[in-house]
């Protein structure tokens, strides 16, 4: 099951934990995958510790002509774009009545438009492939709500709301758009906290823990899976029952 | 017919699985042939393809018939 032999992934936030642990996952699977990122030097150690099929791909996202780009390169490079991830993300948390228009446009930016760009730029191939896959990763506050993430959760939404209208459109081609939202998830930003601090987190979730990197890559590669085939306009909660939509 | 007004209507019929003699000039491709509003984006994508040539969206707005199709792609390539 989940074989993804011969398909090619493209993987924004690649650098970070989770996006890193969702290329593993679709590359362990078979696929060949494009690993896009800020930062070139983590993007060449996950390819390198990946080997063969692993291309880096470094991007801008708050760079419109950068992002209207990244598509060609990542279809030069691996052939096509069978698979695209909008994993990347950024936060600028700040309270509401604080919150400049410059907090709010460039969380928006990358978090939403980038994926929009990026949806747009490899949806004619996928037409004409007959075969797509499109996941982007959501979050949990974007159906919640979050005091201080007022920018992120209105992105984090905005990415739902697009996920859904782009699978309507495009469903009878046999290309699938659909949404992760993880809850809380152990990375190098939630390893900084203290026992207390943890503590108070994992009293909201009824797992009790924090999830982990490799349970949103699982999810990821479900849904890029041909097996998801009949899958598109959802969202799949991660989070430990913290939220149970 | 021309040549181009042959291949158009060759990629027509495949796309929209139409019969060949109900493809005329005045055929529009969403009134008459069956097409939704992403079949006509698909139709225009084969055209480019076909004739090597660039379509625009503003122009491809404007063609909704056979006919206009013709003339667009006799004019461009």
């Amino acid at each position: 099951m989940f074989d993804l032999t011969g398909k090619t992934a493209l993987v924004t936030g690649a650098s970070g934990g989770i996006g890193g642990a969702i290329a593993k996952a679709l590359h362990a699977a078979g696929a060949t995958v494009g690993l896009s990122g800020t930062r070139v030097e983590p993007l060449e150690a996950l390819a390198a510790e990946l080997g063969e099929r692993a291309h880096v791909l470094p991007c801008n996202l708050s760079d419109g002509e950068a992002v209207d780009a990244l598509p060609k390169q990542a279809i030069a490079a691996m052939g096509s774009v069978d698979i695209l991830v909008n994993n990347a993300g950024i936060t600028r948390d700040q309270l509401f009545m604080r919150m400049s228009d410059d907090e709010w446009q460039s969380v928006i930016d990358v978090n939403l438009t980038s994926a929009m760009r990026l949806c747009r730029g490899v949806m004619r191939p996928m037409m004409k492939a007959r075969w797509g896959r499109i996941i982007n990763v959501s979050s949990i506050v974007g159906a919640t709500g979050n005091p201080g993430q007022v920018n992120y959760a209105a992105s984090k939404a905005g990415l739902v709301g697009m996920t859904k209208s782009i699978a309507y459109e495009v469903a009878s081609r046999g290309i699938t758009a659909n949404a992760v939202a993880p809850g809380f998830i152990a990375t190098a930003m939630t390893d900084k906290l203290n026992d207390d601090q943890k503590t108070t987190i994992n009293k909201q979730i009824p797992a009790a823990r924090m999830g982990s990197s490799d349970e949103i890559a699982a999810a990821v590669l479900y849904l890029a899976s041909p097996e998801a085939g009949y899958v598109t306009g959802s969202t799949l909660h991660v989070n430990g029952g913290m939220a149970m939509l | 017919m021309s040549d181009v007004a042959d291949r158009v209507k060759k990629i027509v019929v495949e796309h929209l699985g139409v019969e060949e003699d109900k493809v005329v000039e005045a055929a529009s491709f969403i009134d008459d042939l069956g097409a939704d509003s992403l079949d006509t984006v698909e139709l225009v994508m084969a055209f480019e393809e076909e004739f090597g040539i660039e379509i625009p969206d503003d122009a491809a707005e404007t063609i909704q018939t056979f006919g206009d199709a013709v003339k667009f792609i006799s004019e461009a390539s």
